[in-house]
């Protein structure tokens, strides 16, 4: 015990470096952010009228701070373009959530049922994806989703459709792009969940005569749902601001918050805007990150 | 009857089967089509090395591909060094002052949206007049990357016997020595396996890249991005392979490092 005390002092000592690299990469920036959302938009460069400058003392920063201004975040409230946005980030997340469990789950139950040694070999399978550059598999896909593509290929060939399907800027390859990228996300907190669960369990249901079906509803969904908890945290919270898969797959008729953002701050240059955006689209995530970061710490503290 | 509810179904086979052949169709038809001859996605016609070709005399291409891998190769390093660190801080650290914010700094860059960490480092960037180009892009890419270190090495270190270093203290090692000499050899794969997590993660990034990077210093990811926006070009498909067959050799030498660990831990058990 005595051991583990002396321990602890260079470990805290060890995480000086990056404590302070996050602070200053992490936290800071977000504080540059909230002040450019309250800056107004200049057509300069850099293109925003700062809001108080740090050398300039406490009087400067007085007056400053009576200049504050929240056009912006009005501006939000009142352009139907980002409420919608903001909208349809909320539904197209939710969806996606909704369908990589539907897909995901009988994946990662599968996986948690097989023989001890295959386990492995599933889970590297699943994570392989995972390590594989994201915008290839996307781009995997517009090979096989367009116009003379794969896919409409063979359902020609198969008769099943006469002429070439628009798959490309619709919302159903968006969807698709997105249960491909997030699936491992999803299956593999499941699989973690379900490949700890006590087998003798179930066992039990089934000699009290629940058939398995009862088996699963009654003993192992339930259990598994601290899985299916960080599961649909860990999609659903990156897909809200997700950029590239609607960019490249959907549409450019309805944009999610990401697209919006990367629109106002690369195409129109009016970062005030874009940060104001990123301050509401983060106020939105923070009940889920408080959630996942909570799960997250109880698992690590579980796994020791 | 008792069995029946932990067999391994045929319906749990079949959702596996085509749960996997889902993940990897779409890679296997992008390699093969790489191959083809035909500069039309429609036509196959035959077998080809015509866009790898193409790909090693694209000057521009050549030049994001080797800033990217700069940036990742330095990137994973600084991440690794600062999100080991990390690890230890969190995993031995007991309690400390901070020790929520700094957990809480360090889980959410794994889901916080690209965009957002990418505007807030530009903005730091801009303010701090930095001069855009590798280096932010590296900073930037170390920022994200170390929270995957820091989970890699965190777990591994959570699951490693602590008698290990109380016995080598009770021999006389100073705190440091122990863990240099008992810890670090029992972390080392899970660290390089933190720094390739790093490295891939690093390759693979558009918008974080973009934001933090400058005119005239484009990475590989960003040049594709722009390429994919105006359709398909089977030069793509080539260079995507090639990106493919460096991540399958860093999986392999990961999976072989996590092995090793494996192998190592239980035969450290006993001692």
């Amino acid at each position: 015990m005595s051991a583990r005390r002396i321990f602890a002092r260079p470990a805290r000592f060890a995480a000086i470096a990056p404590y302070l690299w996050m602070v200053l990469f992490f936290l800071v920036p977000f504080g540059f952010v909230l002040k450019i959302s309250l800056s107004q938009t200049a057509i300069a460069q850099p293109p925003y009228t700062p809001v108080f400058d740090f050398t300039e003392g406490r009087a400067a920063l007085a007056a400053a701070f009576a200049q504050l201004s929240f056009d912006n975040f009005r501006l939000l409230l009142q352009d139907n373009l980002y409420i919608l946005s903001y909208l349809r980030s909320l539904v197209v997340a939710v969806t996606s959530t909704v369908v990589l469990l539907l897909i995901g789950y009988p994946i990662a139950y599968g996986m948690a049922r097989l023989p001890q040694r295959w386990q492995g070999v599933a889970m590297m399978l699943v994570i392989v994806p995972f390590w594989t550059s994201f915008l290839i598999r996307i781009y995997a896909w517009i090979n096989i989703l367009q116009h003379d593509g794969l896919l409409n290929q063979i359902l020609l060939a198969l008769h099943i459709v006469s002429a070439p399907v628009v798959w490309l800027s619709t919302d159903s390859a968006m969807y698709l792009g997105i249960v491909y990228s997030y699936l491992p996300f999803m299956i593999l907190p499941l699989y973690a969940t379900l490949s700890k669960m006590d087998a003798s369990l179930l066992e039990a249901a089934g000699d009290l005569g629940a058939s398995p079906l009862q088996a699963f509803w009654l003993v192992t969904f339930p259990l598994s749902l601290p899985g299916v908890g960080a599961g649909a945290l860990l999609c659903f919270i990156p897909i809200v601001g997700e950029f590239v898969i609607p960019d490249l797959l959907a549409g450019s008729n309805s944009l999610m918050i990401g697209q919006t953002l990367w629109l106002e701050f690369f195409t129109n240059k009016d970062w005030p805007v874009a940060s104001a955006a990123a301050v509401a689209l983060l106020l939105l995530l923070v009940p889920p990150l408080v959630l996942y970061d909570r799960l997250q710490r109880r698992q690590l503290a579980g796994g020791r | 009857m008792a069995h029946s509810a932990t067999r391994l179904t045929r319906f749990n086979m079949t959702s596996l089967a085509l749960g996997l052949a889902f993940l990897y169709l779409p890679i296997v038809i992008l390699v093969i089509y790489s191959f083809n001859a035909s500069r039309l996605v429609t036509v196959w016609g035959g077998w080809s090395l015509r866009w790898y070709h193409e790909f090693f005399s694209d000057r521009a291409m050549l030049d994001a591909a080797w800033m990217s891998l700069s940036v990742a190769a330095v990137s994973a390093t600084l991440a690794t060094l600062l999100g080991t660190l990390a690890a230890v801080g969190l995993a031995r650290g007991e309690r400390f002052r901070g020790r929520a914010l700094f957990s809480g700094m360090l889980y959410s860059p794994l889901v916080m949206p690209e965009v957002i960490s990418g505007l807030s480092l530009l903005l730091l960037f801009v303010a701090l007049n930095a001069e855009r180009g590798f280096w932010t892009v590296t900073i930037a890419h170390t920022t994200l990357t170390m929270c995957f270190v820091t989970v890699v090495v965190q777990s591994r270190l959570a699951t490693l016997d602590r008698s290990l270093e109380e016995a080598a203290m009770d021999l006389g090692c100073d705190p440091v020595r122990a863990f240099l000499l008992v810890t670090l050899p029992l972390i080392v794969p899970a660290i390089v396996a933190g720094w390739m997590l790093a490295f891939t993660l690093s390759l693979d990034d558009v918008v974080i890249a973009s934001f933090t990077t400058g005119p005239g210093s484009a990475t590989l990811p960003i040049r594709i991005y722009s390429e994919v926006r105006l359709g398909v070009k089977p030069e793509i498909n080539a260079i995507c392979t090639l990106v493919i067959a460096l991540i399958a050799v860093i999986i392999v030498v990961a999976s072989f490092a996590s092995k090793l660990s494996s192998a190592r831990g239980e035969s450290a058990a006993p001692l």
